[in-house]
């Protein structure tokens, strides 16, 4: 039997695949494909006070091995959440995080607020991070000043674990980790969408309404690798790592570099089991090297002088 | 028994024409949930260029063989690679996925509405419908007489009425300008092609207060209702089309 359970703070995880929150739906789309359960936990789609219809259509185009996506945090809101959501997710029997958004730092306290008074949700996702709202969103997690600030104001009502997701749109990611750390952030996790674009030459025009969208999927998987192993050395929290990830391999290689989880997001698209066949992937990679501890994959490279 | 992610066997690979063919798969479970509207994921391996899978109608459904067919035109990249698989070779889909048609029962009057590739998703329907008893009129416009495909198909299922936008076969111009429409006085209209067609077919609806339902053809990441990419403008807000359509009536669209 190998280990795969790893921790923040006092919140076990049992293993370390959890799915990226706006990627996993609320989780019950999964149902017919796979036990959700067997995850380590799962990232609800973003949430914020109130309905939001998100941007136009267009809001997807496909790009060389990934996609760029406008979506604009579609939802219908917490109290929504609260009466028709969290009942159904509730007794699943892994770690549910929720994903949370907002154009005000008043919003993120709010909506923090109310999370935090959710029995089963022993965890939220602040998102800084998304490239697709004209308000909030990125602008927190771009700008060091703002971005101390909503997690500072958060952190004093959230009383549960504090995941806060970074931006790779910045110049210095470790320096907004750092910040978090500081902030009393339990965790990070990233990386958000890079801010791309694409044009259809035969329309001549934009292919998203919004003109801008977020990349992911394998092309940004280098770079959140790189940033991933950057931030891991630069704090002491875990950080939970993403950005393209498609198989164990591609898991692996995020927690050599130092994540004690990672998600999974758009490989969801192509593959509803995905996660799954990653967690199993790592399993099967455990115990072919005899590696009966996750925790020895964990920054791996960061350890002998590579 | 729900959403599914299958590796399937083609049949058979049938060249219609330059741009059109089948695919016929051998279903592996039961494909007694199948209803007619809705479509399949289809992974297309080989390219970083075909990352996402392609959405394709289920176009006609053997459930004593256990078999389906895909009707395909050749788009760009995804469709040209399907056009060149051969029987015997593998294919990974999800299935089924979307709302389906609400088939009609044995004494309405209805007609079918197709243009180019948009017919896909009307086959089963009208066959769906024979098997209710009712023969519905099918009305299938292609640019010219080189792409008319498959109407020996349709011919089984039901009364079949041909435009071309150049007149070389049946009435010339778009299908809302039909005669059929001028003389007969139906009671459901069900409708797929492209977007202008599908518009034009709605506000003939519309203004004669036809009931009528559409299948959208929105693009998609996901298909199963988890991205948020396939959104249509509805009445009821922004909804997917992969999970709330691809087959939305027209009472719920803002067109
Ligand atoms: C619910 C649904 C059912 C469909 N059923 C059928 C069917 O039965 N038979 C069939 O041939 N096609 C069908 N389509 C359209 C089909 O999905 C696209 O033609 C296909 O994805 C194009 O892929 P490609 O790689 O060949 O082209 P790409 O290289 O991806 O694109 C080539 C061109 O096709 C257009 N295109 C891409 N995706 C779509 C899309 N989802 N809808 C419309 N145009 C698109 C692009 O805008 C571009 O101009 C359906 C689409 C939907 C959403
Ligand atoms: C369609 C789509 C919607 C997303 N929505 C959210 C969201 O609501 N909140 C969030 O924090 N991240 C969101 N993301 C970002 C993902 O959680 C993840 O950070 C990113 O996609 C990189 O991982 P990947 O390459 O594995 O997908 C979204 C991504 C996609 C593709
Ligand atoms: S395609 Fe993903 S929600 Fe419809």
């Amino acid at each position: 039997m190998v280990n795969l359970g790893f921790s923040i703070g006092d919140l076990y995880f049992k293993n370390p695949v959890l799915t990226a929150s706006g990627t996993f739906g609320n989780g019950t789309e999964f149902d017919d494909f796979f036990d959700v359960s067997r995850l380590g936990g799962i990232l609800l789609k973003g949430t914020t006070l109130e309905n939001r219809e998100g941007n136009p259509y267009p809001r997807m185009a496909e790009t060389p091995s990934g996609m760029l996506n406008s979506v604009g945090l579609q939802n219908k809101g917490i109290d929504y959440f609260e009466s028709e959501i969290y009942p159904k997710v509730k007794n699943y029997d892994t770690n549910v995080i929720v994903n949370i958004n907002g154009s005000y730092i008043d919003d993120y306290v709010s909506l923090a607020e109310r999370i935090n008074s959710l029995e089963n949700i022993p965890a939220a996702e602040l998102n800084i991070s998304c490239p697709n709202v004209k308000m909030g969103g990125m602008a927190f997690g771009t700008n060091p000043v703002s971005a101390r600030e909503v997690i500072r104001e958060v952190r004093k009502v959230y009383r549960k674990k504090l995941i806060v997701k970074l931006s790779p749109n910045v110049t210095s990611i470790i320096e907004f980790a750092r910040i978090a750390e500081d902030e009393g952030a339990d965790s990070v996790s990233l990386i958000n969408t890079l801010l791309g674009m694409a044009i259809d030459v035969s329309k001549m025009k934009p292919s998203l309404a919004t003109i801008t969208g977020g990349l992911s999927g394998p092309a940004v998987k280098p770079v959140a690798l790189r940033m991933v192993w950057q931030v891991a050395n630069a704090v002491k929290i875990p950080v939970i790592g993403m950005g393209g990830i498609m198989t164990a391999t591609d898991a692996l290689e995020f927690m050599l570099a130092g994540a004690s989880a990672v998600q999974v997001g758009t490989a969801s698209f192509i593959d509803p089991q995905a996660s799954v066949k990653i967690l199993e992937g790592i399993e099967n990679f455990m115990i072919q090297k005899g590696i009966t501890d996750i925790g020895e994959i964990v920054g791996f490279i960061n350890r002998k002088s590579v | 028994m729900g959403k599914r992610t299958e590796d399937l066997i083609i049949i058979e690979n049938k060249h219609l024409s330059p741009e059109f063919f089948i695919l016929e798969l051998s279903g592996k479970d039961n494909l007694a949930d199948f209803r007619p509207g809705q479509f399949v994921q289809v992974r297309v391996e080989g390219s970083p260029e075909t990352f996402l899978r392609r959405p394709i109608s289920i176009y006609d459904v053997d459930f004593v063989k256990n078999t389906f067919k895909l009707f395909f035109q050749i788009a760009g990249k995804g469709t040209s690679v399907l056009s060149k698989l051969k029987a015997g070779d593998s294919l990974n889909l999800i299935y089924p996925l979307g709302t389906s048609f609400t088939v009609p029962e044995k004494n309405e009057k209805v007609l079918l509405v197709g243009g180019g590739v948009g017919i896909a998703p009307l086959l089963f329907l009208g066959k769906c419908m024979n098997e209710k008893g009712n023969i519905p009129d099918i009305l299938l416009g292609f640019r010219n007489s080189e792409r008319i495909v498959e109407v020996d198909q349709f011919r089984e299922a039901g009364k079949v009425f041909l435009t071309t936008e150049d007149g070389s076969v049946g009435e010339k111009g778009f299908v809302t300008n039909h005669s059929l429409l001028l003389q007969t006085k139906y009671d459901k209209i069900f409708c797929c092609g492209p977007e202008s067609m599908m518009k034009s077919v709605a506000s003939y609806c519309r203004k004669n207060s036809i009931f009528c339902e559409v299948s959208l053809e929105n693009l998609m990441a996901c298909g199963f209702g988890v991205c948020l990419c396939c959104v249509a403008d509805t009445v009821r807000g922004n909804l997917c089309s992969c999970i709330d359509g691809p087959v939305f009536n027209l009472n719920d669209l803002k067109w």
